[in-house]
C-alpha cells in the first residue's frame, strides 16, 4: 500500500468517526435538553401530525425562508438540492450491485455540479455584496463557503481534466465500508476533494452545519399549539407542584 | 409640555416612505441607549444580587451555561444559525435605527459569541475565526444596550428557516443581567411591585375598590344601565384577569367598560380580584422563570379563594402568551375551574363567542365616525392563539370589531398577523428612558398605518395590547397623528352594545 492510500484511509476514517460521534453527541443533548415551556411560533398546528407536515414543510420548501427572502431561498434551495442529488449519485461508489436508480441518476452529475456551484455563489455573492449580511458574516462563514465550492468544482473539474479510474476509486471507497483496504490512485483531483470532503465532514458537528439536526428539534417549528387542552411539563417546569400544599415552583437556586 | 415638545425636536423621527425601504447600516448609532439600572432595593425584591457582583465575569458564564442546560430552544438557536440574513430587514428596530446590532441575527451574535467561547470546541481553540468573545465589560455594556432594544416580538422567528426566536436569547441574556446584579429599572420595579401589592401600578385594594365604583357610576349616568364591576366576589362564575392599565388608563378603561357592558348583556356573574389585579406578567420579558411562576400563582390563588368556574384575560399582548401558554404549565392543573370552556379564554373569544350565538345586539351606526384599522399584537400573533383554528387570534378581533362598525381596512399584507410590526414599546421597553428607541421603533408600524390613512381615510387604531395601546398614545403625536387615534377593541364593543330597553346615550 502506498503512503497516500494509508493516510487517505486513515483520514476518511478520523473523520467519519468525529462526524458520527460529533453528531451522535448533538442529537442526544437536544433530544435530553428538556423545553420546560410552550413556544410554538403562531400560528402553529393544533395536532402532532401537523407538526409533522410544518416540519417537513420547512426541511423540505425552506418555508419560512422563502417567506424572508426568494434571492436567498432560490440560492439555498438550488445548493441544497443539487447537492442532495450529489450525494445520492455518490451512493454508486458505496452499493454493489450499484441500486437501479442510483444509475439512472449517473448522467446528471455535472449539471448538479454546476447547479450547486451557481447555488453556492450566489450566496456568495449575497454574503459580500449585501451590506447587512456581509456584517454579520465572520471568516469562519466565508471559509464554509470556500470549503463547499472546493468540493464542488473539485468533483466536477475531475470529469474534465483529471478523469480517474471510476472502478478503482470505487475499490477503494468500496473497501472503506467492507474494511477491506485498496489503493487509492494518487490523482491530485481525486485528493483534493476527499481531503475536503474528510474537513467538512469534521466540522460538521463543530460548526453552524449543525442546523442540518437543529432543525428538528427547534421548539418553536416543532411543539404542537394545544397548551390549554393538555398541560406540558418539562425540566424545571416538572418540578413545579401547585395541589400538593405546595404553592410556589421552587427557588432562584434551585432552578434559575 | 414645552418639555415635551423639546423633547420631540431631540429626537430624530425616521421618514417615512410610500414603499418599506430597508436602511444602510449606520454602526453605533444606538450605542447610547441604555435604560436606567434596577436600584438595590428592587433587585433584592426579586432575588438578584443588589448590584454587580465582584466576579461577574464568571457568575454570567456560568449561567449562561445552566440557563442553555435547562432550555432546549436556547441550545438549538445557538447551534443553528447559519447567518443566512433572512431576519436582517425583519426587525422593527433595525428598520427604525438602521444600528446593525438591532438585526436579529447580531443580537443574538453578542451572546452567541460568548456561548461559543466558553462552550464550543471551535470558540476555545479558534476564537477569531467563528466570531468567540470573552466575557468583558464592554460585551456586557453591548448587552445591556442592544438586548434593551428587543422587544421580544418574534417577528424574526417567522422567518428564520430554523424558527429561531431572537426573545428567547433576549430573555436568557436579561436573565443573565438580571442574576449578576445589573437588572433595568422599569420591568424589575413593575415585578416587585406586582410581589407586594398585586398589580403593576401599585394600586392597593381601596383604590382599586373607588376607581371600580366611579366606573359604575360613570356608566349608569352614561347607558342609564346598572352595569357592575365586581371587585372579589366569592361564587362569581368568571374571574376576570386584565392588566392594571385598564383601571385607568386612557383608551385602556374603555375596553375594560366594554368587558362590563358585554358580561352584563350576557349576564354572566363576573368578578376581579385585587389580590390577582394584573394580567401582566413581566417576569417573562426577564426570563426568570421563579418571578414568572411567583406572578401567575396569585391567579390561581384568587380563583381559588372566590371560588370562580371560568377565568378570562382581559386585551393584553404578552400577558395573554403567559396565560394561553404558561398557566397550564405554572400554575396549572386547572381542575378546579369547568372544562367545559378554554382555560383561561380571551375576552375576545368570550365576546366573539356570544356575537356568534348573537346573544348581543350591537348599533353599528354608533361607530359611523370611525374608520377602523387593526394592530395585530405580537405576543398575540405569533407566541399565542385564540379560537379552536390557528389564526383565531386573526380573525376573532376582527369578526367583533366587524360586528360593531361599518368601516374597517387592514393595513398592508406584510404588515399584518404573523407579520405584524410591534408597536415599538413591548418587551418592557415601555418607558420614557427608552422613548428614542420606541419612536424609531414605531416606525414601520406607522409607516403602514399611514398608507390606510392616505388610502382609506382610517382614523382609528383598535389594539387588544395594554402596552401597544399606552405606546400608541405616545408616539403617535412624533409621525403627525392624534394621539386619541388609538383604542381599545372593547372599547368599539362599548360604544356600539345594546343594553336594553332603557338605554340612553349622551
Amino acid at each position: 500500500m502506498s503512503v497516500v492510500t494509508v493516510i487517505y484511509t486513515l483520514l476518511l476514517y478520523l473523520a467519519a468517526a468525529v462526524f458520527l460521534a460529533g453528531i451522535t453527541r448533538k442529537i442526544i443533548s437536544y433530544a435530553y435538553t428538556p423545553q420546560p415551556l410552550k413556544i410554538p411560533t403562531t400560528p402553529a398546528p393544533t395536532t402532532r401530525i401537523g407538526v409533522i407536515i410544518r416540519v417537513a414543510r420547512e426541511v423540505i420548501l425552506f418555508e419560512s425562508l422563502f417567506k424572508a427572502n426568494k434571492w436567498t431561498w432560490s440560492f439555498g434551495w438550488i445548493f441544497h438540492y443539487s447537492m442532495l442529488l450529489l450525494l445520492l449519485r455518490h451512493l454508486f461508489y458505496f452499493t454493489d450491485p450499484v441500486w437501479s436508480w442510483v444509475l439512472a441518476i449517473q448522467p446528471i452529475g455535472d449539471y448538479a455540479a454546476a447547479a450547486m456551484l451557481i447555488g453556492l455563489a450566489g450566496l456568495w455573492c449575497r454574503r459580500l455584496l449585501v451590506d447587512r449580511i456581509r456584517y454579520i458574516s465572520s471568516l469562519s462563514d466565508h471559509l464554509m463557503l470556500a470549503l463547499l465550492v472546493g468540493i464542488a468544482a473539485s468533483g466536477l473539474a475531475m470529469n474534465y481534466f483529471d478523469y480517474p479510474d471510476i472502478i478503482a476509486v470505487k475499490a477503494f471507497s468500496r473497501g472503506l465500508i467492507t474494511f477491506k483496504w485498496q489503493p487509492l490512485s494518487a490523482i491530485p483531483l481525486l485528493m483534493l476533494h476527499l481531503a475536503l470532503v474528510a474537513i467538512l465532514l469534521i466540522v460538521f458537528p463543530l460548526s453552524k452545519l449543525l442546523h442540518a439536526p437543529g432543525i428538528f428539534f427547534s421548539p418553536a417549528i416543532n411543539q404542537v399549539d394545544n397548551p390549554r387542552e393538555i398541560r406540558w411539563v418539562s425540566g424545571w417546569s416538572a418540578e413545579i407542584n401547585n395541589t400538593e400544599g405546595k404553592k410556589h415552583g421552587g427557588t432562584d437556586s434551585a432552578h434559575e | 409640555m414645552a418639555e415635551r415638545i423639546a423633547l420631540m425636536s431631540e429626537i430624530k423621527v425616521p421618514v417615512l416612505s410610500k414603499s418599506r425601504t430597508v436602511p444602510f447600516l449606520e454602526p453605533g448609532a444606538m450605542a447610547h441607549s441604555k435604560p436606567f439600572p434596577a436600584g438595590p432595593e428592587i433587585q433584592a425584591r426579586l432575588g438578584f444580587p443588589d448590584k454587580l457582583v465582584p466576579d461577574w465575569e464568571k457568575v454570567a458564564v456560568n449561567k449562561l451555561g445552566d440557563l442553555v442546560k435547562q432550555s432546549r430552544a436556547l441550545r438549538v438557536f445557538l447551534d443553528s444559525c447559519v447567518k443566512c440574513g433572512a431576519c436582517t430587514d425583519k426587525c422593527h428596530y433595525f428598520l427604525g435605527t438602521a444600528d446593525p446590532k438591532n438585526m436579529p441575527v447580531a443580537r443574538q451574535d453578542l451572546l452567541r459569541s460568548v456561548y461559543r467561547r466558553y462552550y464550543t470546541f471551535a470558540g476555545k481553540f479558534f476564537p477569531g475565526l467563528v466570531g468567540a468573545r470573552d466575557m468583558t465589560k464592554e460585551v456586557l455594556d453591548d448587552w445591556y444596550s442592544y438586548f434593551h432594544q428587543c422587544s421580544q416580538c418574534r417577528r424574526c422567528s417567522v422567518f428564520c428557516p430554523f424558527g429561531i426566536d431572537t426573545a428567547e436569547i433576549s430573555m436568557a441574556a436579561r436573565h443573565i443581567m438580571s442574576s449578576v446584579g445589573l437588572g433595568q429599572k422599569y420591568t424589575n420595579e413593575i415585578i416587585s411591585k406586582v410581589h407586594n401589592i398585586g398589580n403593576n401600578l401599585g394600586l392597593p385594594e381601596p383604590a382599586l375598590a373607588d376607581t371600580l365604583a366611579s366606573l359604575e357610576e360613570d356608566v349608569k349616568e352614561e347607558t342609564g344601565v346598572d352595569v357592575r364591576f365586581p371587585l372579589d366576589i366569592k361564587g362569581a362564575e368568571v374571574l376576570v384577569v386584565t392588566p392594571s392599565a385598564d383601571f385607568f388608563a386612557e383608551p385602556h378603561i374603555d375596553g375594560l367598560i366594554g368587558y362590563a357592558k358585554v358580561f352584563h348583556a350576557a349576564g354572566v356573574s363576573w368578578t376581579l380580584s385585587s389580590h390577582a389585579s394584573e394580567a401582566s406578567n413581566f417576569s417573562m420579558f426577564i426570563g426568570s422563570h421563579s418571578n414568572l411562576q411567583r406572578v401567575a400563582v396569585r391567579i390561581r390563588e384568587a380563583a381559588q379563594e372566590l371560588g370562580v368556574r371560568r377565568i378570562i384575560v382581559g386585551e393584553c399582548g404578552h400577558a395573554w402568551r403567559v396565560a394561553y401558554n404558561y398557566w397550564n404549565t405554572l400554575i396549572g392543573p386547572f381542575d378546579f375551574l369547568d372544562r367545559n370552556y378554554p382555560i383561561p379564554q380571551h375576552i375576545c373569544e368570550f365576546t366573539h363567542d356570544l356575537i356568534d350565538r348573537g346573544a348581543l345586539r350591537f348599533d353599528k351606526s354608533v361607530n359611523d365616525d370611525k374608520v377602523v384599522t387593526f394592530h395585530d399584537s405580537c405576543n398575540v400573533s405569533r407566541a399565542s392563539r385564540m379560537g379552536n383554528h390557528p389564526g383565531g387570534q386573526f380573525t376573532i378581533p376582527r369578526a367583533i370589531i366587524r360586528a360593531c362598525c361599518n368601516h374597517f381596512y387592514d393595513m398592508a399584507p406584510e404588515t399584518i398577523h404573523e407579520k405584524t410590526f410591534c408597536c415599538g414599546g413591548g418587551g418592557g421597553l415601555l418607558t420614557d428612558d427608552l422613548l428614542e428607541l420606541r419612536v424609531k421603533g414605531a416606525a414601520p408600524r406607522m409607516n403602514a398605518l399611514r398608507q390606510v390613512v392616505e388610502e382609506h381615510g382610517v382614523n382609528h387604531v383598535a389594539a387588544i395590547c395594554a402596552i401597544c395601546k399606552s405606546q400608541f398614545a405616545k408616539v403617535l403625536p412624533y409621525y403627525q397623528f392624534p394621539m386619541n387615534m388609538v383604542g381599545s377593541v372593547h372599547g368599539l364593543v362599548s360604544k356600539a352594545i345594546q343594553l336594553g330597553p332603557g338605554i340612553k346615550r349622551v
